[in-house]
Protein backbone atom coordinates (compact mmCIF):
# COMPACT_ATOMS: atom_id res chain seq x y z
CA UNK A 1 0.00 0.00 0.00
CA UNK A 2 1.40 3.20 -1.29
CA UNK A 3 0.07 6.65 -0.25
CA UNK A 4 0.60 10.54 -1.29
CA UNK A 5 -0.36 12.89 1.36
CA UNK A 6 -0.59 16.36 0.12
CA UNK A 7 0.94 18.80 3.09
CA UNK A 8 0.75 22.45 3.09
CA UNK A 9 3.48 24.33 4.87
CA UNK A 10 2.00 27.69 5.91
CA UNK A 11 3.18 31.01 7.91
CA UNK A 12 3.10 29.84 12.05
CA UNK A 13 -1.04 30.85 12.80
CA UNK A 14 0.22 32.54 16.27
CA UNK A 15 1.41 34.89 14.17
CA UNK A 16 -1.03 37.79 13.41
CA UNK A 17 -1.44 37.37 9.37
CA UNK A 18 -0.91 40.53 7.35
CA UNK A 19 -1.71 41.10 3.59
CA UNK A 20 0.80 41.89 1.32
CA UNK A 21 -0.35 45.75 0.51
CA UNK A 22 0.81 45.44 -3.31
CA UNK A 23 -0.67 41.88 -3.80
CA UNK A 24 -3.12 42.36 -1.95
CA UNK A 25 -2.81 38.43 -0.89
CA UNK A 26 -1.73 36.50 2.17
CA UNK A 27 1.78 37.01 2.76
CA UNK A 28 3.56 33.78 3.19
CA UNK A 29 6.98 35.08 3.13
CA UNK A 30 9.72 33.72 5.97
CA UNK A 31 9.63 30.40 7.95
CA UNK A 32 7.10 28.24 6.89
CA UNK A 33 5.45 24.97 9.39
CA UNK A 34 3.59 22.39 8.60
CA UNK A 35 -0.20 22.96 8.97
CA UNK A 36 -1.43 20.93 11.68
CA UNK A 37 -4.88 19.98 9.54
CA UNK A 38 -2.14 18.41 7.83
CA UNK A 39 -0.65 16.30 10.31
CA UNK A 40 -4.35 14.05 10.33
CA UNK A 41 -3.19 12.89 7.16
CA UNK A 42 -0.20 12.34 7.67
CA UNK A 43 -0.71 10.16 11.06
CA UNK A 44 -3.11 8.62 8.85
CA UNK A 45 -1.19 7.58 6.14
CA UNK A 46 1.24 6.09 8.35
CA UNK A 47 -1.40 4.03 10.23
CA UNK A 48 -2.78 2.60 7.26
CA UNK A 49 0.23 1.58 5.26
CA UNK A 50 1.28 0.07 9.21
CA UNK A 51 -1.91 -2.27 8.98
CA UNK A 52 -1.86 -3.15 4.96
CA UNK A 53 1.67 -4.47 6.05
CA UNK A 54 4.35 -1.97 4.55
CA UNK A 55 4.80 0.42 1.93
CA UNK A 56 5.43 3.90 1.49
CA UNK A 57 4.17 7.74 2.03
CA UNK A 58 5.19 10.41 -0.04
CA UNK A 59 4.41 13.87 0.74
CA UNK A 60 3.65 16.89 -1.88
CA UNK A 61 3.84 20.47 -1.10
CA UNK A 62 3.97 23.28 -3.22
CA UNK A 63 5.46 26.37 -1.18
CA UNK A 64 7.29 29.30 -2.28
CA UNK A 65 10.89 29.75 -1.42
CA UNK A 66 11.83 26.35 -1.64
CA UNK A 67 10.74 25.75 2.01
CA UNK A 68 11.22 22.40 3.62
CA UNK A 69 10.78 22.92 7.32
CA UNK A 70 7.33 21.47 7.38
CA UNK A 71 7.64 18.79 5.01
CA UNK A 72 10.84 17.86 7.91
CA UNK A 73 8.32 17.62 10.39
CA UNK A 74 6.12 14.84 8.33
CA UNK A 75 9.36 13.45 8.02
CA UNK A 76 10.10 12.93 11.02
CA UNK A 77 6.24 11.23 11.70
CA UNK A 78 7.63 8.77 9.48
CA UNK A 79 6.69 9.63 5.55
CA UNK A 80 9.33 7.56 3.38
CA UNK A 81 9.95 10.98 1.12
CA UNK A 82 8.67 14.40 0.21
CA UNK A 83 8.44 15.91 -3.73
CA UNK A 84 8.33 19.74 -3.17
CA UNK A 85 7.07 22.13 -5.65
CA UNK A 86 8.40 25.51 -5.79
CA UNK A 87 8.09 28.07 -8.34
CA UNK A 88 8.31 32.13 -8.64
CA UNK A 89 5.63 31.38 -10.96
CA UNK A 90 3.48 29.97 -8.62
CA UNK A 91 3.05 32.96 -6.60
CA UNK A 92 -1.02 33.85 -5.79
CA UNK A 93 -1.54 30.35 -7.27
CA UNK A 94 -5.15 29.43 -6.57
CA UNK A 95 -6.79 26.15 -5.67
CA UNK A 96 -6.96 24.73 -9.40
CA UNK A 97 -3.31 25.86 -10.15
CA UNK A 98 -2.27 24.24 -6.97
CA UNK A 99 -4.16 21.01 -7.82
CA UNK A 100 -2.70 20.98 -11.15
CA UNK A 101 0.61 21.13 -9.77
CA UNK A 102 -0.05 18.37 -6.86
CA UNK A 103 -1.80 16.27 -9.28
CA UNK A 104 1.68 16.08 -11.32
CA UNK A 105 4.04 15.80 -8.56
CA UNK A 106 1.28 12.83 -7.61
CA UNK A 107 1.93 11.08 -10.17
CA UNK A 108 5.69 10.71 -10.21
CA UNK A 109 5.47 7.64 -7.45
CA UNK A 110 3.38 4.90 -7.34
CA UNK A 111 0.19 5.12 -5.37
CA UNK A 112 -2.94 3.36 -3.78
CA UNK A 113 -4.52 6.64 -2.16
CA UNK A 114 -4.28 10.29 -2.08
CA UNK A 115 -4.75 12.15 1.63
CA UNK A 116 -5.42 15.62 2.24
CA UNK A 117 -6.77 18.07 4.69
CA UNK A 118 -10.78 18.66 4.32
CA UNK A 119 -9.34 22.46 4.25
CA UNK A 120 -5.96 24.19 4.64
CA UNK A 121 -5.89 26.55 7.77
CA UNK A 122 -4.70 29.85 5.85
CA UNK A 123 -6.64 28.98 2.69
CA UNK A 124 -9.48 27.07 3.24
CA UNK A 125 -11.11 26.98 -0.13
CA UNK A 126 -11.76 23.14 0.68
CA UNK A 127 -12.01 22.35 -3.36
CA UNK A 128 -8.44 21.34 -3.31
CA UNK A 129 -8.26 17.32 -2.68
CA UNK A 130 -11.43 17.18 -4.83
CA UNK A 131 -10.22 19.03 -7.74
CA UNK A 132 -6.70 16.72 -7.74
CA UNK A 133 -9.13 13.76 -7.95
CA UNK A 134 -10.86 14.87 -10.64
CA UNK A 135 -7.60 16.30 -12.54
CA UNK A 136 -6.78 12.48 -12.28
CA UNK A 137 -9.91 10.85 -13.23
CA UNK A 138 -10.74 9.40 -9.42
CA UNK A 139 -13.36 8.69 -7.30
CA UNK A 140 -12.95 10.92 -4.34
CA UNK A 141 -14.80 11.19 -0.08
CA UNK A 142 -14.73 14.34 1.04
CA UNK A 143 -14.93 15.03 4.35
CA UNK A 144 -13.77 11.78 6.12
CA UNK A 145 -13.92 11.64 10.12
CA UNK A 146 -13.54 7.80 10.10
CA UNK A 147 -11.09 5.87 7.39
CA UNK A 148 -10.04 2.46 7.17
CA UNK A 149 -8.90 0.30 4.26
CA UNK A 150 -9.92 -3.99 3.36
CA UNK A 151 -8.57 -5.21 0.57
CA UNK A 152 -8.74 -2.27 -2.62
CA UNK A 153 -11.68 -0.74 -1.00
CA UNK A 154 -11.70 2.00 1.59
CA UNK A 155 -14.69 2.90 3.64
CA UNK A 156 -15.45 6.13 5.23
CA UNK A 157 -17.62 7.86 7.37
CA UNK A 158 -18.37 11.38 5.93
CA UNK A 159 -19.72 14.13 7.49
CA UNK A 160 -22.98 15.63 6.26
CA UNK A 161 -25.29 18.50 6.97
CA UNK A 162 -27.58 15.81 9.40
CA UNK A 163 -24.89 13.27 10.56
CA UNK A 164 -22.60 11.03 8.47
CA UNK A 165 -22.88 8.87 5.69
CA UNK A 166 -21.02 5.73 5.57
CA UNK A 167 -19.24 5.29 2.22
CA UNK A 168 -17.51 2.54 0.14
CA UNK A 169 -15.09 3.58 -2.63
CA UNK A 170 -12.52 1.08 -4.40
CA UNK A 171 -8.86 2.14 -4.46
CA UNK A 172 -7.47 4.44 -6.42
CA UNK A 173 -9.15 7.19 -4.69
CA UNK A 174 -8.27 10.73 -2.84
CA UNK A 175 -9.53 11.13 0.25
CA UNK A 176 -9.78 13.87 2.38
CA UNK A 177 -9.64 13.77 6.22
CA UNK A 178 -10.81 16.53 8.94
CA UNK A 179 -8.84 17.46 11.80
CA UNK A 180 -9.87 14.53 15.30
CA UNK A 181 -9.98 11.57 12.65
CA UNK A 182 -6.61 10.80 14.31
CA UNK A 183 -4.15 11.66 16.84
CA UNK A 184 -0.70 12.80 15.36
CA UNK A 185 1.85 11.36 16.55
CA UNK A 186 4.90 13.79 17.65
CA UNK A 187 7.95 12.91 15.95
CA UNK A 188 10.57 11.55 18.25
CA UNK A 189 13.85 11.87 18.15
CA UNK A 190 14.97 8.80 16.26
CA UNK A 191 12.75 10.29 13.72
CA UNK A 192 14.09 13.40 14.11
CA UNK A 193 17.26 12.39 13.22
CA UNK A 194 16.31 10.05 10.28
CA UNK A 195 14.25 13.31 8.87
CA UNK A 196 16.94 14.87 8.01
CA UNK A 197 18.35 12.59 5.81
CA UNK A 198 15.40 11.73 3.85
CA UNK A 199 14.37 12.39 0.23
CA UNK A 200 13.08 15.72 -0.59
CA UNK A 201 12.93 15.98 -4.69
CA UNK A 202 12.45 20.08 -5.39
CA UNK A 203 10.98 20.87 -8.19
CA UNK A 204 10.04 23.67 -10.47
CA UNK A 205 7.00 24.16 -12.71
CA UNK A 206 8.83 23.72 -16.08
CA UNK A 207 9.61 20.10 -15.04
CA UNK A 208 5.99 19.12 -14.74
CA UNK A 209 5.35 19.56 -18.10
CA UNK A 210 2.37 21.66 -17.66
CA UNK A 211 0.64 23.54 -19.92
CA UNK A 212 -0.79 26.13 -18.63
CA UNK A 213 -1.08 28.08 -15.34
CA UNK A 214 -2.31 31.30 -14.87
CA UNK A 215 -4.06 33.58 -12.55
CA UNK A 216 -7.20 34.53 -13.49
CA UNK A 217 -8.71 36.31 -10.16
CA UNK A 218 -7.66 39.53 -8.40
CA UNK A 219 -8.22 41.02 -5.30
CA UNK A 220 -9.50 44.85 -5.98
CA UNK A 221 -9.48 46.05 -2.54
CA UNK A 222 -9.38 44.60 0.77
CA UNK A 223 -10.96 46.99 3.87
CA UNK A 224 -12.21 46.26 7.50
CA UNK A 225 -15.53 44.79 8.27
CA UNK A 226 -17.52 46.60 10.05
CA UNK A 227 -16.37 46.31 13.29
CA UNK A 228 -18.34 44.98 16.09
CA UNK A 229 -17.90 46.84 19.58
CA UNK A 230 -17.58 45.13 22.88
CA UNK A 231 -19.81 45.54 25.24
CA UNK A 232 -19.88 45.53 28.95
CA UNK A 233 -17.60 43.23 30.98
CA UNK A 234 -18.03 42.09 34.72
CA UNK A 235 -16.40 40.17 36.48
CA UNK A 236 -18.10 37.83 38.54
CA UNK A 237 -18.31 37.92 42.09
CA UNK A 238 -21.60 35.68 42.36
CA UNK A 239 -23.80 38.04 40.71
CA UNK A 240 -22.52 37.73 37.22
CA UNK A 241 -25.74 35.56 36.84
CA UNK A 242 -28.17 38.40 37.46
CA UNK A 243 -26.64 40.46 34.94
CA UNK A 244 -27.56 37.75 32.05
CA UNK A 245 -30.74 37.49 33.42
CA UNK A 246 -31.39 41.23 32.85
CA UNK A 247 -29.93 40.96 29.84
CA UNK A 248 -32.04 38.01 28.72
CA UNK A 249 -35.21 40.69 29.96
CA UNK A 250 -34.03 43.49 27.65
CA UNK A 251 -34.10 41.21 24.69
CA UNK A 252 -37.37 40.19 25.97
CA UNK A 253 -36.26 36.28 26.13
CA UNK A 254 -37.67 35.59 29.80
CA UNK B 1 -27.87 30.21 -22.28
CA UNK B 2 -25.97 32.96 -22.07
CA UNK B 3 -23.75 35.45 -19.75
CA UNK B 4 -27.19 37.04 -18.05
CA UNK B 5 -28.05 33.68 -16.93
CA UNK B 6 -27.42 32.36 -13.77
CA UNK B 7 -26.97 28.36 -12.40
CA UNK B 8 -28.28 27.56 -8.59
CA UNK B 9 -27.49 24.32 -6.80
CA UNK B 10 -30.69 23.83 -4.80
CA UNK B 11 -30.17 21.69 -2.31
CA UNK B 12 -32.67 19.38 -0.46
CA UNK B 13 -33.45 18.31 3.13
CA UNK B 14 -36.15 15.89 3.77
CA UNK B 15 -37.50 17.28 0.73
CA UNK B 16 -37.25 20.73 2.06
CA UNK B 17 -35.60 23.23 0.04
CA UNK B 18 -32.53 24.64 2.15
CA UNK B 19 -32.68 28.90 3.31
CA UNK B 20 -29.15 28.94 1.42
CA UNK B 21 -30.82 27.57 -1.98
CA UNK B 22 -33.50 30.55 -1.41
CA UNK B 23 -30.91 32.78 -0.34
CA UNK B 24 -28.75 32.33 -3.00
CA UNK B 25 -32.09 31.95 -5.69
CA UNK B 26 -32.87 35.86 -4.31
CA UNK B 27 -29.45 36.96 -4.90
CA UNK B 28 -28.88 35.16 -8.75
CA UNK B 29 -32.06 37.20 -9.57
CA UNK B 30 -30.64 40.29 -9.05
CA UNK B 31 -26.94 39.69 -10.77
CA UNK B 32 -28.83 38.85 -14.39
CA UNK B 33 -32.28 37.85 -16.07
CA UNK B 34 -32.31 34.17 -15.50
CA UNK B 35 -32.05 31.76 -12.78
CA UNK B 36 -31.90 28.43 -13.11
CA UNK B 37 -31.11 25.45 -10.69
CA UNK B 38 -30.09 21.96 -10.20
CA UNK B 39 -31.50 19.69 -8.49
CA UNK B 40 -30.70 15.63 -7.19
CA UNK B 41 -32.30 13.71 -4.70
CA UNK B 42 -35.91 14.89 -5.18
CA UNK B 43 -38.98 14.95 -6.87
CA UNK B 44 -38.68 18.30 -9.23
CA UNK B 45 -42.41 18.74 -9.37
CA UNK B 46 -42.25 18.81 -5.98
CA UNK B 47 -40.28 21.77 -4.83
CA UNK B 48 -40.91 23.89 -8.08
CA UNK B 49 -43.16 25.80 -6.94
CA UNK B 50 -40.49 27.12 -4.21
CA UNK B 51 -38.08 27.86 -5.86
CA UNK B 52 -40.17 29.65 -8.54
CA UNK B 53 -41.65 32.02 -5.72
CA UNK B 54 -37.56 33.03 -5.25
CA UNK B 55 -37.36 33.47 -9.02
CA UNK B 56 -35.97 30.35 -10.48
CA UNK B 57 -37.32 30.20 -14.16
CA UNK B 58 -35.99 26.48 -14.78
CA UNK B 59 -34.93 23.40 -13.17
CA UNK B 60 -32.77 21.18 -14.56
CA UNK B 61 -33.23 17.65 -12.27
CA UNK B 62 -30.44 14.78 -12.44
CA UNK B 63 -33.15 12.73 -10.43
CA UNK B 64 -32.03 10.28 -7.67
CA UNK B 65 -28.63 9.51 -7.28
CA UNK B 66 -29.15 5.58 -6.00
CA UNK B 67 -26.32 6.29 -3.66
CA UNK B 68 -23.61 8.07 -5.69
CA UNK B 69 -22.37 11.14 -4.41
CA UNK B 70 -23.62 14.68 -5.84
CA UNK B 71 -20.06 15.65 -6.95
CA UNK B 72 -18.97 13.93 -10.02
CA UNK B 73 -23.02 13.27 -10.77
CA UNK B 74 -23.84 16.80 -10.63
CA UNK B 75 -20.70 18.19 -12.02
CA UNK B 76 -20.83 16.04 -15.01
CA UNK B 77 -25.06 16.79 -15.70
CA UNK B 78 -24.20 20.49 -15.38
CA UNK B 79 -21.06 20.16 -18.09
CA UNK B 80 -23.32 17.88 -20.30
CA UNK B 81 -25.89 20.67 -20.25
CA UNK B 82 -23.52 23.46 -21.08
CA UNK B 83 -22.08 21.55 -24.36
CA UNK B 84 -25.85 22.14 -25.70
CA UNK B 85 -26.96 25.31 -23.78
CA UNK B 86 -23.76 26.94 -23.19
CA UNK B 87 -22.32 27.89 -20.15
CA UNK B 88 -23.88 30.23 -18.15
CA UNK B 89 -22.41 33.80 -16.51
CA UNK B 90 -22.18 32.77 -13.20
CA UNK B 91 -22.59 29.22 -10.86
CA UNK B 92 -23.59 30.00 -7.38
CA UNK B 93 -23.64 27.01 -4.89
CA UNK B 94 -23.77 26.83 -1.24
CA UNK B 95 -20.63 26.28 0.69
CA UNK B 96 -21.89 22.65 1.94
CA UNK B 97 -20.04 19.45 1.20
CA UNK B 98 -21.57 18.63 -1.93
CA UNK B 99 -21.48 22.02 -3.04
CA UNK B 100 -18.17 22.19 -2.61
CA UNK B 101 -18.03 19.06 -4.37
CA UNK B 102 -19.62 19.43 -7.35
CA UNK B 103 -18.01 22.84 -7.90
CA UNK B 104 -14.32 21.11 -7.54
CA UNK B 105 -15.05 18.65 -10.27
CA UNK B 106 -17.07 21.16 -12.25
CA UNK B 107 -13.88 23.89 -12.31
CA UNK B 108 -11.62 21.23 -13.32
CA UNK B 109 -13.90 20.01 -16.49
CA UNK B 110 -14.36 23.75 -17.37
CA UNK B 111 -10.51 25.04 -16.39
CA UNK B 112 -11.42 27.79 -13.99
CA UNK B 113 -10.73 28.95 -10.90
CA UNK B 114 -13.60 29.02 -7.80
CA UNK B 115 -13.49 31.43 -5.33
CA UNK B 116 -15.22 29.80 -1.79
CA UNK B 117 -16.06 30.88 1.27
CA UNK B 118 -17.99 34.30 -0.57
CA UNK B 119 -20.07 36.37 1.94
CA UNK B 120 -20.94 38.12 -0.65
CA UNK B 121 -21.42 38.89 -4.56
CA UNK B 122 -22.75 41.99 -6.56
CA UNK B 123 -22.71 43.59 -9.31
CA UNK B 124 -24.60 42.70 -12.61
CA UNK B 125 -23.18 40.27 -15.00
CA UNK B 126 -20.96 39.94 -17.16
CA UNK B 127 -19.16 41.86 -14.04
CA UNK B 128 -19.47 40.60 -10.34
CA UNK B 129 -17.69 41.20 -7.39
CA UNK B 130 -17.21 38.71 -4.77
CA UNK B 131 -16.23 39.38 -0.90
CA UNK B 132 -14.92 37.35 1.62
CA UNK B 133 -14.03 37.62 5.03
CA UNK B 134 -10.34 36.73 6.58
CA UNK B 135 -9.24 37.01 9.97
CA UNK B 136 -12.84 36.03 11.46
CA UNK B 137 -14.54 39.08 9.38
CA UNK B 138 -12.04 41.81 10.95
CA UNK B 139 -11.28 42.32 7.50
CA UNK B 140 -13.23 41.97 3.80
CA UNK B 141 -11.66 41.03 0.95
CA UNK B 142 -13.19 42.02 -2.45
CA UNK B 143 -12.37 40.32 -5.34
CA UNK B 144 -13.11 39.66 -9.15
CA UNK B 145 -12.38 37.04 -11.76
CA UNK B 146 -9.83 38.71 -14.62
CA UNK B 147 -10.90 35.65 -17.26
CA UNK B 148 -14.44 36.95 -18.78
CA UNK B 149 -15.86 33.08 -18.87
CA UNK B 150 -18.34 31.22 -16.03
CA UNK B 151 -17.76 32.93 -12.42
CA UNK B 152 -17.66 29.70 -9.85
CA UNK B 153 -19.01 30.95 -6.81
CA UNK B 154 -19.36 28.70 -3.23
CA UNK B 155 -21.36 31.02 -1.02
CA UNK B 156 -21.40 30.78 2.91
CA UNK B 157 -24.67 30.25 4.01
CA UNK B 158 -26.46 33.81 5.60
CA UNK B 159 -25.04 36.20 2.92
CA UNK B 160 -28.14 36.73 1.83
CA UNK B 161 -31.57 37.91 2.30
CA UNK B 162 -34.34 35.78 1.05
CA UNK B 163 -36.55 38.12 -1.53
CA UNK B 164 -40.23 36.66 -2.15
CA UNK B 165 -39.96 37.28 -6.08
CA UNK B 166 -42.51 37.43 -8.39
CA UNK B 167 -43.75 33.87 -8.77
CA UNK B 168 -42.50 32.24 -11.43
CA UNK B 169 -43.10 28.78 -13.25
CA UNK B 170 -40.22 27.03 -13.84
CA UNK B 171 -40.03 24.96 -16.39
CA UNK B 172 -38.93 21.64 -15.42
CA UNK B 173 -36.46 19.47 -18.07
CA UNK B 174 -34.56 16.31 -16.55
CA UNK B 175 -30.79 15.48 -17.37
CA UNK B 176 -30.06 12.06 -18.35
CA UNK B 177 -27.69 10.43 -15.68
CA UNK B 178 -24.23 10.04 -16.80
CA UNK B 179 -23.27 6.20 -17.44
CA UNK B 180 -21.09 5.41 -14.45
CA UNK B 181 -17.66 6.61 -14.64
CA UNK B 182 -14.34 6.16 -12.64
CA UNK B 183 -14.86 9.33 -10.79
CA UNK B 184 -18.34 8.38 -9.28
CA UNK B 185 -17.68 4.62 -7.73
CA UNK B 186 -17.82 5.74 -4.33
CA UNK B 187 -21.13 4.64 -3.12
CA UNK B 188 -23.44 5.50 0.39
CA UNK B 189 -24.31 2.38 2.02
CA UNK B 190 -26.09 4.06 4.99
CA UNK B 191 -26.77 7.56 6.38
CA UNK B 192 -27.23 8.68 10.40
CA UNK B 193 -28.87 11.46 10.94
CA UNK B 194 -27.97 12.70 13.83
CA UNK B 195 -31.06 13.66 16.49
CA UNK B 196 -30.85 17.12 17.37
CA UNK B 197 -33.32 18.08 19.95
CA UNK B 198 -35.06 21.93 19.81
CA UNK B 199 -34.91 23.91 17.08
CA UNK B 200 -32.78 23.78 13.92
CA UNK B 201 -28.94 25.26 14.83
CA UNK B 202 -28.94 27.80 11.90
CA UNK B 203 -32.35 28.80 12.51
CA UNK B 204 -33.14 28.96 16.20
CA UNK B 205 -33.35 32.50 17.71
CA UNK B 206 -31.40 31.70 20.39
CA UNK B 207 -27.94 29.64 20.36
CA UNK B 208 -25.73 28.37 23.77
CA UNK B 209 -22.88 27.12 22.73
CA UNK B 210 -19.80 25.48 25.04
CA UNK B 211 -16.45 24.97 24.59
CA UNK B 212 -13.09 23.57 25.73
CA UNK B 213 -13.68 25.56 29.18
CA UNK B 214 -16.33 22.97 30.03
CA UNK B 215 -14.38 21.12 31.43
CA UNK B 216 -14.90 17.48 30.19
CA UNK B 217 -18.02 15.92 28.27
CA UNK B 218 -20.71 15.37 31.07
CA UNK B 219 -20.88 19.30 31.82
CA UNK B 220 -22.34 20.00 28.20
CA UNK B 221 -25.39 18.94 29.72
CA UNK B 222 -25.59 22.38 31.19
CA UNK B 223 -25.18 23.83 27.95
CA UNK B 224 -28.54 21.92 26.45
CA UNK B 225 -30.28 22.44 29.95
CA UNK B 226 -29.62 26.65 29.34
CA UNK B 227 -30.67 26.27 25.79
CA UNK B 228 -33.62 24.88 26.44
CA UNK B 229 -34.90 27.22 28.67
CA UNK B 230 -34.38 29.67 26.13
CA UNK B 231 -35.93 27.95 24.07
CA UNK B 232 -33.18 27.78 21.83
CA UNK B 233 -30.86 25.20 19.98
CA UNK B 234 -27.25 23.76 21.67
CA UNK B 235 -24.04 24.31 19.68
CA UNK B 236 -20.66 23.70 20.18
CA UNK B 237 -16.71 25.13 19.46
CA UNK B 238 -14.52 22.74 17.23
CA UNK B 239 -12.53 22.08 19.75
CA UNK B 240 -15.20 19.96 21.73
CA UNK B 241 -16.49 18.15 18.41
CA UNK B 242 -12.94 16.70 17.86
CA UNK B 243 -12.81 15.77 21.32
CA UNK B 244 -15.83 13.36 20.72
CA UNK B 245 -18.12 15.74 23.28
CA UNK B 246 -20.97 16.45 20.58
CA UNK B 247 -21.60 15.08 17.33
CA UNK B 248 -20.37 17.37 14.12
CA UNK B 249 -24.08 19.30 13.37
CA UNK B 250 -23.12 20.83 16.18
CA UNK B 251 -20.29 22.72 15.56
CA UNK B 252 -20.47 26.84 14.60
CA UNK B 253 -18.28 28.18 12.89
CA UNK B 254 -16.05 28.42 8.97
CA UNK B 255 -16.20 23.83 8.83
CA UNK B 256 -19.29 23.99 10.88
CA UNK B 257 -22.26 25.93 10.45
CA UNK B 258 -22.99 29.60 9.93
CA UNK B 259 -25.80 31.06 12.58
CA UNK B 260 -27.55 34.63 12.79
CA UNK B 261 -29.75 33.87 16.27
CA UNK B 262 -31.31 37.08 17.95
CA UNK B 263 -28.63 35.90 20.63
CA UNK B 264 -25.64 33.79 21.21
CA UNK B 265 -24.63 32.74 24.35
CA UNK B 266 -20.64 31.37 24.32
CA UNK B 267 -19.25 29.73 27.18
CA UNK B 268 -16.01 28.47 28.04
CA UNK B 269 -15.01 29.59 24.26
CA UNK B 270 -12.10 31.45 23.67
CA UNK B 271 -13.35 33.03 20.57
CA UNK B 272 -11.32 31.65 17.57
CA UNK B 273 -11.47 33.45 14.35
CA UNK B 274 -12.53 30.67 12.85
CA UNK B 275 -15.18 30.35 15.68
CA UNK B 276 -16.26 33.72 15.24
CA UNK B 277 -16.47 33.82 11.39
CA UNK B 278 -20.11 31.78 12.27
CA UNK B 279 -21.65 33.65 14.91
CA UNK B 280 -20.49 36.76 14.55
CA UNK B 281 -23.63 38.07 12.84
CA UNK B 282 -25.67 37.37 15.60
CA UNK B 283 -27.92 40.51 17.23
CA UNK B 284 -26.91 40.01 20.51
CA UNK B 285 -23.67 38.08 22.00
CA UNK B 286 -22.88 37.19 25.52
CA UNK B 287 -19.81 35.46 26.47
CA UNK B 288 -19.00 33.39 30.04
CA UNK B 289 -15.33 32.77 30.20
CA UNK B 290 -12.91 32.60 33.03
CA UNK B 291 -9.91 34.63 30.89
CA UNK B 292 -10.97 38.24 30.58
CA UNK B 293 -8.42 38.75 28.13
CA UNK B 294 -10.07 35.65 25.93
CA UNK B 295 -11.05 37.39 22.32
CA UNK B 296 -14.27 36.26 22.62
CA UNK B 297 -15.34 39.59 25.35
CA UNK B 298 -14.03 41.86 21.99
CA UNK B 299 -17.26 41.29 20.44
CA UNK B 300 -19.61 40.65 23.01
CA UNK B 301 -22.03 42.41 24.12
CA UNK B 302 -22.46 41.17 27.98
CA UNK B 303 -19.00 39.71 28.75
CA UNK B 304 -18.89 37.94 32.28
CA UNK B 305 -15.36 36.83 33.31
CA UNK B 306 -16.08 33.91 35.70
CA UNK B 307 -16.39 30.20 36.07
CA UNK B 308 -18.80 28.50 33.83
CA UNK B 309 -19.37 26.07 36.62
CA UNK B 310 -20.68 28.43 39.05
CA UNK B 311 -22.20 30.78 36.59
CA UNK B 312 -24.17 28.31 34.28
CA UNK B 313 -25.46 26.87 37.28
CA UNK B 314 -26.77 29.72 38.54
CA UNK B 315 -28.16 31.03 36.01
CA UNK B 316 -30.39 27.86 35.23
CA UNK B 317 -31.75 27.60 38.64
CA UNK B 318 -32.77 31.46 38.21
CA UNK B 319 -34.36 30.89 34.85
CA UNK B 320 -36.24 27.53 36.46
CA UNK B 321 -37.63 29.70 38.96
CA UNK B 322 -38.91 32.23 36.89
CA UNK B 323 -40.94 29.34 35.30
C1 LIG C 1 -9.11 25.21 9.15
C2 LIG C 1 -9.69 25.38 10.53
C3 LIG C 1 -11.08 25.41 10.66
C4 LIG C 1 -11.65 25.57 11.93
N1 LIG C 1 -13.01 25.62 12.02
C5 LIG C 1 -13.57 25.84 13.23
C6 LIG C 1 -15.01 25.93 13.37
O1 LIG C 1 -15.77 25.76 12.42
N2 LIG C 1 -15.52 26.18 14.60
C7 LIG C 1 -14.72 26.35 15.71
O2 LIG C 1 -15.26 26.57 16.79
N3 LIG C 1 -13.38 26.24 15.60
C8 LIG C 1 -12.80 25.98 14.40
N4 LIG C 1 -11.44 25.86 14.33
C9 LIG C 1 -10.68 25.74 15.59
C10 LIG C 1 -10.38 27.06 16.26
O3 LIG C 1 -9.17 27.57 15.74
C11 LIG C 1 -10.18 26.85 17.79
O4 LIG C 1 -9.19 25.88 18.01
C12 LIG C 1 -11.47 26.42 18.53
O5 LIG C 1 -12.55 27.25 18.15
C13 LIG C 1 -11.23 26.52 20.01
O6 LIG C 1 -12.35 26.03 20.73
P1 LIG C 1 -12.64 26.53 22.22
O7 LIG C 1 -12.85 28.00 22.22
O8 LIG C 1 -13.73 25.66 22.73
O9 LIG C 1 -11.32 26.10 23.00
P2 LIG C 1 -10.14 26.99 23.59
O10 LIG C 1 -9.57 27.88 22.57
O11 LIG C 1 -9.24 26.02 24.28
O12 LIG C 1 -10.84 27.91 24.66
C14 LIG C 1 -11.39 27.48 25.86
C15 LIG C 1 -11.80 28.71 26.64
O13 LIG C 1 -12.46 28.31 27.83
C16 LIG C 1 -12.07 29.17 28.88
N5 LIG C 1 -12.28 28.45 30.14
C17 LIG C 1 -11.53 27.46 30.67
N6 LIG C 1 -12.06 27.02 31.82
C18 LIG C 1 -13.16 27.76 32.04
C19 LIG C 1 -14.14 27.78 33.07
N7 LIG C 1 -14.10 26.96 34.13
N8 LIG C 1 -15.15 28.68 32.97
C20 LIG C 1 -15.22 29.54 31.90
N9 LIG C 1 -14.32 29.55 30.91
C21 LIG C 1 -13.32 28.67 30.97
C22 LIG C 1 -10.63 29.51 28.59
O14 LIG C 1 -10.29 30.75 29.20
C23 LIG C 1 -10.62 29.59 27.07
O15 LIG C 1 -10.85 30.91 26.61
C24 LIG C 1 -10.83 25.70 13.08
C25 LIG C 1 -9.45 25.67 12.94
C26 LIG C 1 -8.88 25.52 11.68
C27 LIG C 1 -7.38 25.51 11.57
N1 LIG D 1 0.23 24.28 -1.33
C1 LIG D 1 -0.19 23.07 -0.93
N2 LIG D 1 0.68 22.04 -0.82
C2 LIG D 1 0.27 20.80 -0.43
N3 LIG D 1 -1.01 20.51 -0.11
C3 LIG D 1 -1.92 21.50 -0.20
C4 LIG D 1 -1.57 22.83 -0.62
N4 LIG D 1 -2.69 23.58 -0.58
C5 LIG D 1 -3.70 22.76 -0.17
N5 LIG D 1 -3.23 21.51 0.05
C6 LIG D 1 -4.00 20.33 0.52
O1 LIG D 1 -5.37 20.51 0.23
C7 LIG D 1 -6.13 20.57 1.44
C8 LIG D 1 -7.25 21.56 1.28
O2 LIG D 1 -6.71 22.85 1.08
P1 LIG D 1 -7.57 24.12 0.69
O3 LIG D 1 -8.23 23.82 -0.62
O4 LIG D 1 -6.59 25.24 0.64
O5 LIG D 1 -8.59 24.31 1.77
C9 LIG D 1 -5.11 20.91 2.52
O6 LIG D 1 -5.53 20.45 3.79
C10 LIG D 1 -3.88 20.18 2.01
O7 LIG D 1 -3.92 18.80 2.34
Amino acid sequence: MNIAVCVKQIPDPAAPGSIDPESKTLRRDGKLIMDDSDSFGVEMALQLVDKAGGGEVTLVSMAPNGETSGLRTALAMGATRAVLVSDPKLHGADALTTAKVLAKAIQRYPFDMVLAGTESSDGYTGTLPVQIAELLGLPSVSFAKKVSIDGAVVSVERQTEAGYDDVTCPLPAVVSVTAGVVEPRYPSFKGIMAAKSKPIETLSVADLELDSIAVAEEVQAVHDAQARQGGEIFEDDGSGFEKVVAFLEQLKLV
Amino acid sequence: MGVRTVWVLAEVTDGVVSLTTAELISQASTLGDRVECFSFNVDPSAIASTLGSYGAHKIWSVGELGGRLAGPVVAHAMASVAVNEGRPGAVLVGQTYDGRDILARLSVKWDLPVLTNVVNVTGELPDLVSEHAIFGGEKIVQAHFTHSSTGLFAIRAKSFEIRDHQAVEPEIVNVPMSEEVVADQAKITRSHVEERVGPKLDEAAVVVSGGRGLGQAENYQMIEELAKLLHGAPGASRAIVDAGWVPYAYQVGQTGKTVKPSLYLAVGISGATQHMVGMKAAKNIIAINKDKEAPIFQIADLGIVGDAHKVVPQLIDALRARG
